[in-house]
């Protein structure tokens, strides 16, 4: 399958593996089309996980990770894409219906936007939060004070 | 007299546009309610008493774990993921050890694997004798409770024997166990196993053919096995819907390859059958449990794992079959003493997210009977 993606995408899929686990690095344009191949034709049909990296010093800033399974070959297979501050992702809902949530999660927690999203809001911090928590510039006592402050009454924000 | 322009009226922040059509009724449910097993809001569309469709707001527990992964070394992290599914909290450190030992390349010996499974097959027990008790409560048996809750206790005794915690135990370490089980722990394992095997029947005396449960449950929040997979779903609730899949025999971790077990199935996908899977797989363990404790080697328990971890650079994926379902752990490291990333897979958030599609169309009490039937640890859901 690897040697197939190779010969069909060239440089844009360079496939990995580390420890025994198989993952690839796709590019960003390729997103779509691959998550879709690997849904229909290698019958990659449960979308187990989906979250993303934050990595600051890097040009592309995020890896986005989605994490697939096949119950047909009981094989497990990870999608890795970089992109950039503020760059968008395609949704994969329509592929998976799992990622409604997960994408939702990534988005609260990193700000990665995810296009075509049926319902892009946070999911487990409040709407009107201000910041993402898990990108690496974000602290582990920051928060949200002026939030804190009108929503809970707590005036030192502690 | 009030003034109607303070006064935000029911401040439903008008989630859908849908909840303005003038026939349909919008319910709040939560996040203050018994019989969502924690801080789940549950925004329910109905028409009458129909379910039309229902969104979950959850995050009310949110305590930033992943954060937390990031300030702390690999060990300092271990206790913290007790902490997310609080009533399967061997689990989810067995979970988080394999994951840290892949990245680290140890493997735990095997009289600790052994203990390892006994553990955590005890732990599978104690929750789903804690969900069969809520459950049966929520739906009006109240007798269930006491009898689960009654034999629970006889497992929390041997985890607090062997560990000195109840509930969030941390009894694993990476690379193995800190203590060797304590004198006795055998004869506590086989007692117990000899103890709670009739009491099993005794719960299925009381429900399985029971009228009331059996009418409040047979057809009640089917999903069929083509959703469960698209909408990512584990656990007991995949297999009542006759999806034959188990991590512990898909893809063998711990030492679950040597025992002899048998993945119970379900064929319709109500929460009857999901009731009839996880009474099935109580026995399932009690089997693995009897093995584990009959072929109990000798040896060491802790392998040589350096007192500062510092993981080769690389990321990992590793997932195991909690009572709840799949949980994955997919850690990061960058080489120095603490983790790069660590997201954790919760099996609850993923099938919390079935809940609209197993409801729609059911009535307003079948809600309560799904959100039981689902399993869900707020804990987990929120991290």
């Amino acid at each position: 399958m690897v040697t197939r993606f190779k010969q069909q995408y060239g440089s844009g899929v360079e496939p990995l593996t580390h420890l025994g686990q198989n993952y690839m690095v796709v590019d960003r344009s390729l997103i779509p089309e691959i998550l879709q191949v690997l849904r229909n034709q290698e019958q990659f049909d449960y979308c187990v996980d989906l979250t993303a990296v934050h990595y600051p010093q890097r040009e592309k800033q995020f890896d986005v990770v989605w994490v697939l399974y096949s119950f047909s070959h009981n094989e497990r297979i990870r999608v890795t894409t970089r992109i950039a501050d503020g760059e968008t992702v395609p949704s994969s809902v329509p592929i998976w219906a799992t990622t409604n949530w997960l994408e939702r999660e990534v988005f609260d927690m990193f700000g990665i936007k995810f296009d075509g999203h049926p319902d892009m809001k946070r999911i487990l911090l409040p709407d009107g939060w201000k910041g993402h928590p898990l990108r690496k510039d974000y602290g582990i006592l920051q928060q949200d004070n002026e939030w804190v402050q009108i929503n809970l009454g707590i005036e030192s924000g502690q | 007299m009030t003034d109607p322009n303070t006064l935000s009226p029911l401040d439903l922040e008008t989630p859908d546009k849908t909840f303005l059509d003038a026939n349909e009724l919008v319910i709040n449910m939560g996040p203050q309610h018994p019989a969502t097993h924690g801080v789940l809001r549950v925004i329910l569309r109905l028409d009458g008493e129909k379910v039309m469709g229902l969104e979950c707001v959850i995050g009310y527990l949110h305590r930033g774990v992943e954060k937390i992964a990031e300030n702390r070394t690999y060990t300092m992290f271990n206790p913290y993921v007790d902490r997310m599914d609080y009533v399967a909290a061997i689990s989810n450190g067995l979970g988080y050890c394999e994951t840290v030992e892949k990245l680290l390349g140890v493997e735990a010996p095997p009289r600790a694997q052994y203990i390892r499974v006994i553990l955590t097959e005890l732990n599978r027990m104690a929750s789903h004798q804690l969900w069969l008790g809520t459950h049966a409560l929520d739906i009006g048996a109240i007798t269930p409770l006491f009898y689960t809750f009654r034999d629970r206790e006889e497992i929390l005794k041997i985890f607090e024997k062997y560990c000195g915690a109840r509930l969030t135990t941390h009894a694993f370490r990476i690379g193995g166990l800190q203590y060797e089980a304590y004198d006795g722990f055998e004869k506590d394992v086989k007692n117990f196993v000899s103890f709670v095997a009739p009491k099993i029947d005794e719960y299925e005396e009381l429900l399985t053919t029971n009228r009331i449960w059996v009418e409040r449950t047979k057809g009640v929040g089917i999903i069929s096995a083509k959703d469960a997979i698209a909408l990512g779903v584990t656990g007991p609730v995949l297999r009542a819907s006759g999806v034959k899949w188990d991590l512990r025999k898909a893809q063998p971790y711990a030492n679950y390859k040597n025992f002899d077990f048998e993945i119970p199935t379900g064929q319709n996908g109500d929460t009857y059958d999901r009731y009839l899977v996880r009474m099935a797989e109580f026995r399932q363990s009690l089997r693995i449990i009897q093995q584990a404790v009959d072929g109990l080697p000798e040896g060491p328990v802790m392998a040589k794992v350096p007192k500062v971890m510092k993981p080769p650079v690389g990321e990992v994926y590793h997932s195991i079959e909690a009572p709840k379902g799949e949980l994955g752990y997919f850690i990061v490291s960058d080489g120095s003493t603490q983790p790069y990333r660590v997201r954790v897979r919760p099996p609850s958030l993923v099938n919390l997210q079935a809940l609209d599609v197993m409801c729609r169309g059911a009535m307003v009490a079948d809600v309560i009977a799904v959100i039981g039937t689902l399993d869900i640890v707020l804990g987990e859901v929120d991290r």
